[in-house]
């Protein structure tokens, strides 16, 4: 029949297909004639926006640097980096399994990790039982501290939602001590992972430190509207208004709160607040908003970084929070590859743990796989998002406090 | 109140919009188009380029993106999906092989969308500007959505009952083989509603672009969304498809502001099965077996 | 087919050879494995509700999410075999109920209503615990091993199979084919259709759920959007479909070119995939000459029964 035959066709092809793949797999690198990175992120699904803006051009601007030098050095010669790379299509069951190919088939030397926090502890153990460090500049989960020691490959460079929700309230703690707010607090957060970690960090920490919170709920992911959230936020009058959004909501609530004329003393909106985006979406009026993030927007390192990587991406800027934290892990990746001079993965993960390195975002020692400095707040000033707080890091700008009103765009 | 009810018309007021185009072809060209919320983001990234690389307004770009769309809408109806009209032993027959088809289309329509624009968030800001109406701030460029929306509506509703052309359409809708009986070209009506289908969304994507954050993968929302308000409303019925859409945009806004935003979606839903299961041919609907 | 004597030690030789796999292959082949063996349980318990009763479920999503949250939310408490047990018992109860309310609906209305399901319960879940246990991520940390889930599905899939071969030899099986053929024959036959049709779609979505709890443990950490995908349920349809939905084996026989064929996609052209893949959804639908039903009647050796064109 017809349509029997054509199923044992389609399934001849697919098995003949299968059998091709394994005869045709790579054959494992000669002695060191190039170096083999590998990495699976995600070019689509949910992920593809986050990992547009901040991961891919990273990666890519890389290693067209280390390539253009020669690349990376191994001892006195300079080795070339050989790149395989894999779509994980924002599934933790793909980048699993990406990345058991890229350790066992493809056999690459060293791997870059995936963009965001459920990927990454999606591909933790895996990376962990094949002994590849892991330097994750995507994640962020309070678990950061027992996945290290977990994994002991593992290096958390973006730090705990606690951190990022005290280091707020802290500096909240700070402006109301100068004056310049008062106590009156309205929160939302995105039902995601990361909204409510934020929130449930941040709830306490206002509590505690005698704030009102006049509004506390979260909306679902995918809500297109959040007009009504806002007028009736708008309505309470609150001093401080703390958003733990997703890009896409954090340009909704921004433009909304901009239609509605709700100018809190304090706008604070959550992930996609350091995107370039922002301010080609919003212009001036992105002034005085306040996000998670930041970076020492004037450092010399930092303007290079973002010429560098205007330059090699076609003119599309970094975000001014993970982007620059995944090159300066590249850059510790590099520098502790150099150090020990050949692919040794173990001595690499021991340099890393235990040296120093100059990065572009300062120079960087890991404590108990852990960095010492995150930036937490940042907001836009003239046209940069700068970092403010926590209020002690280095290069750390004051708040600007008022956030001037709405204009019309 | 007032606040809630009108957010929540104007939000009601882009659903219907967004779903009309299914619900002609699915009432009447009997396409289970899954792949619909990707033509919808093609037109948004189509309008989100001729706005920056141009500087066209929407609405200038309304009038070069619906001839566009119309056109390979039905290129689509007549190449792609007509062998399975063909082919199709009865109308369930095709409407399971039309989801499977569009299904794949949507990944094809997808991929291309990725690899020209990359999985990046687009957004523009055009007409966001405040407008009082009945003591309350909105935002124009929803508003300008929502009269858009009333006003295709109305018009196609008038082109299909007022005109000929209308008439046969609808009669395909009802019964294909009787239309055949009076002398009614079955096939190029439902690729001229097909095709119509697709023009609607187009347009419905440019409008939407003006105030919502998109990015090449998020078609499969829009057309998720698309979907309910044209089932819960009863398939072919665009007067259906309006108050499903309204129902819906309502209750999200009155939910958000009462009860709590995380329910938001949840209510959604639960109205729309809650809908199916009083009235299983949806609100309009007519029993089809 | 062949008699039992013969089949019996021969399908017995073929567990133990596929149980032996683990020990044979490197971590790669084992992740494929594993997947193969996910999308046999998955596509084959679809096939067992859908086969008969020729209602296409897009509801496979929402019950392994189920399986794979109820361990994301009790792995850390409870021991394994009781985890999985409660995810059963979950996976009926959530079946059970969605059965009688949906089972009246027909045609399309039931395959948007169950490809609704899986968001509907994603938000609730999302809802609960975003309100009452103030957490979302959850960690799932078991001492679980890759070898361990690949037996443990291994184990489900004989079972599927089991059972799918109980139920055909059984009085459901024989009430199922009569409803399959002609519901309203079958009803004057005093068959009660309803319950036959929910037990069946309670014993396929008890049996996804539990393949979605045994595959939990592979991401270590669970949130909603991570355990309820709707991409499974389309995937699984479209194996079930291309293999055959109305034989035991058919969804196999699908199941397995298609993750072969979708890993291979993967691999080679990662940056084409989506389209590669889509075109080859399109080959798949137009390479079945018939239609679906039209396929499903025909294999089926059966006379068409419903009328054709005419409404």
């Amino acid at each position: 029949m017809v349509s029997l035959f054509t199923r044992r066709a389609a399934g001849s092809i697919a098995i003949a297909g299968a059998i091709a793949f394994c005869i045709d797999a790579p054959a494992p690198a000669q002695a060191q004639s190039s170096v083999k990175i590998g990495y699976a992120v995600s070019r689509t699904g949910p992920n593809a926006g986050g990992a547009a803006v901040t991961t891919i051009p990273n990666y890519e601007l890389w290693v067209k640097e280390v390539n253009a030098a020669g690349g990376l050095k191994l001892g006195d010669k300079r080795v070339p980096i050989e790149v395989v790379q894999y779509d994980d299509r924002s599934s933790a069951e793909e980048a699993a399994r990406a990345l058991e190919r890229l350790i066992n088939q493809d056999k690459v030397d060293f791997i870059l990790p995936p963009w965001g926090t459920g990927l990454n502890l999606a591909v933790g153990p895996i990376l962990h039982r094949a002994g590849y460090p892991h330097i994750a500049g995507t994640a962020v989960t309070d678990r950061a501290p027992e996945l290290a020691k977990r994994w002991p490959n593992s290096f958390w460079l973006l730090g705990t939602s606690a951190g990022a929700a005290e280091s707020l309230v802290e500096l909240l703690v700070k402006l109301r001590g100068e004056g310049k707010i008062g106590d009156s607090v309205a929160m939302t957060s995105i039902a995601d992972g990361f909204g409510i970690d934020l929130s449930s960090a941040a709830r306490p920490a206002l509590t505690k430190a005698k704030f009102k919170l006049v509004y506390d709920k979260s909306y679902p992911i995918g809500t297109q509207d959040l007009a009504p959230i806002i007028n009736e936020i708008k309505g309470l009058n609150p001093d401080v208004y703390i958003s733990f959004s997703y890009p896409p909501d954090t340009l909704a609530i921004t433009e909304q709160s901009r239609i509605a004329g709700f100018n809190p003393k304090i706008f604070y909106t959550g992930v996609g607040t350091a995107f370039p985006l922002y301010k080609q979406r919003f212009g001036a009026n992105a002034e005085g908003v306040m996000g998670i993030g930041g970076w020492d927007g004037d450092s010399p390192a930092i303007k290079t970084y973002l010429a560098k990587h205007k330059e090699a991406n076609g003119g599309k800027e970094p975000d001014r929070w993970a982007s620059a934290v995944t090159y300066a892990g590249l850059q510790m990746l590099q520098q502790a590859i150099e150090r020990v001079g050949k692919i040794d993965r173990a001595a690499v993960i021991k340099e890393l743990q235990s040296g120093s390195f100059d990065t572009v975002i300062g120079p960087v020692k890991l404590v108990n796989n852990l960095p010492t400095q995150y930036w937490w707040v940042g907001q836009w000033q003239n046209g940069e998002f700068y970092g403010i707080g926590p209020a002690s890091n280095h290069g750390a700008k004051a708040a600007v406090v008022p956030k001037p009103a709405w204009k019309a765009q | 109140m007032t606040n809630a009810i009108l957010t929540g018309l104007m939000l009601g007021g882009m659903y219907a919009l967004v779903a009309m185009g299914l619900t002609l072809q699915y009432g009447v060209a009997r396409i289970m188009n899954l792949s619909y919320g990707e033509f919808l983001v093609a037109a948004a990234f189509a309008a989100h380029w001729l706005f920056t690389a141009w500087a066209l307004s929407p609405f200038v770009g309304l009038a070069f993106v619906i001839p566009v769309s119309f056109g390979v809408s039905y290129a689509i109806y007549r190449i792609l999906l007509t062998p399975l009209v063909r082919r199709a032993p009865n109308r369930d027959a095709l409407e399971v092989d039309s989801i499977l088809a569009t299904f794949g289309l949507m990944f094809v329509v997808q991929g291309i969308l990725l690899t020209v624009f990359g999985g990046a968030y687009y957004s523009y800001s055009f007409l966001a500007v405040p407008i009082t109406v009945l003591g309350e701030t909105l935002a124009l460029n929803r508003m300008v959505a929502l009269a858009l929306a009333v006003i295709a509506g109305s018009a196609l509703y008038l082109a299909l009952t007022r005109t000929r052309i209308g008439t046969a359409i609808r009669a395909v809708a009802v019964d294909p083989s009787s239309a055949r009986l009076v002398a009614i070209d079955v096939t190029q009506m439902s690729a001229l509603a097909f095709a119509l289908g697709g023009a609607m969304v187009a347009a419905a994507g440019v409008l939407v672009s003006m105030f919502l954050t998109f990015s090449a993968t998020t078609g499969v929302v829009f057309t998720m969304k698309a979907l309910i308000v044209v089932v819960m409303g009863g398939i072919g019925n665009l007067l259906g498809c309006l108050i499903a859409g309204l129902a819906l945009g309502l209750s999200e806004a009155l939910v958000a502001t009462y009860v709590d935003p995380g329910l938001t979606l949840a209510v959604n839903y639960a109205l729309f099965l809650g809908v199916l299961l009083i009235k299983p041919a949806g609100l309009f609907g007519r029993a089809q077996r | 087919m062949i008699g039992a004597p013969v089949a019996i030690p021969l399908a017995l030789a073929a567990v133990a050879g596929l149980a032996a796999v683990p020990f044979v292959v490197d971590a790669y082949y084992l992740a494929l494995a594993i997947s193969l063996l996910q999308f046999t349980v998955l596509s084959t318990a679809w096939g067992l509700f859908s086969g008969p009763t020729r209602y296409i479920s897009l509801a496979t999503a929402a019950f392994f999410g189920i399986g794979a949250y109820t361990v994301a939310v009790l792995g850390e408490l409870l021991p394994w075999p009781l985890v999985l047990a409660i995810a059963g018992i979950i996976g009926v109860l959530t079946a059970a109920v969605v059965g009688f309310s949906t089972l009246r609906l027909s045609g399309v209305y039931f395959v948007i209503f169950t490809f609704g399901l899986a968001e509907l319960i994603r938000q609730l879940v999302v809802w609960y615990e975003v309100n009452k246990s103030r957490v979302l991520g959850r960690y799932v940390f078991a001492d679980i091993t890759q070898t361990d889930i690949y037996w443990q599905l291994l184990a489900l899939a004989v079972v599927t199979f089991v059972i799918g071969w109980a139920i055909a030899r059984s009085r459901l099986g024989f009430a199922l084919r009569i409803i399959g053929e002609d519901e309203t024959v079958a009803q004057h036959c005093g068959i009660n259709t309803t319950v036959a049709k929910v037990a069946l779609f309670t014993v396929s979505a008890t049996i996804m759920t539990i393949a979605g709890a045994i595959m939990a443990p592979r991401w270590t950490y669970i949130e909603p959007s991570i355990a309820f995908n709707a991409m499974i349920s389309f995937q699984v349809v479209i194996m079930a479909l291309l293999g055959g939905a109305h034989r035991l084996w058919g969804p196999v026989l699908g199941a397995i070119p298609m993750t072969l064929l979708f890993e291979f996609l993967s691999a080679r052209f990662p940056s084409t995939f989506t389209i590669i893949m889509g075109v080859v959804f399109l080959l798949i639908v137009y390479a079945l000459p018939r239609g679906v039903i039209g396929l499903l009647q025909r294999l089926a050796n059966r006379p068409t029964k419903r009328s054709e064109a005419i409404s």
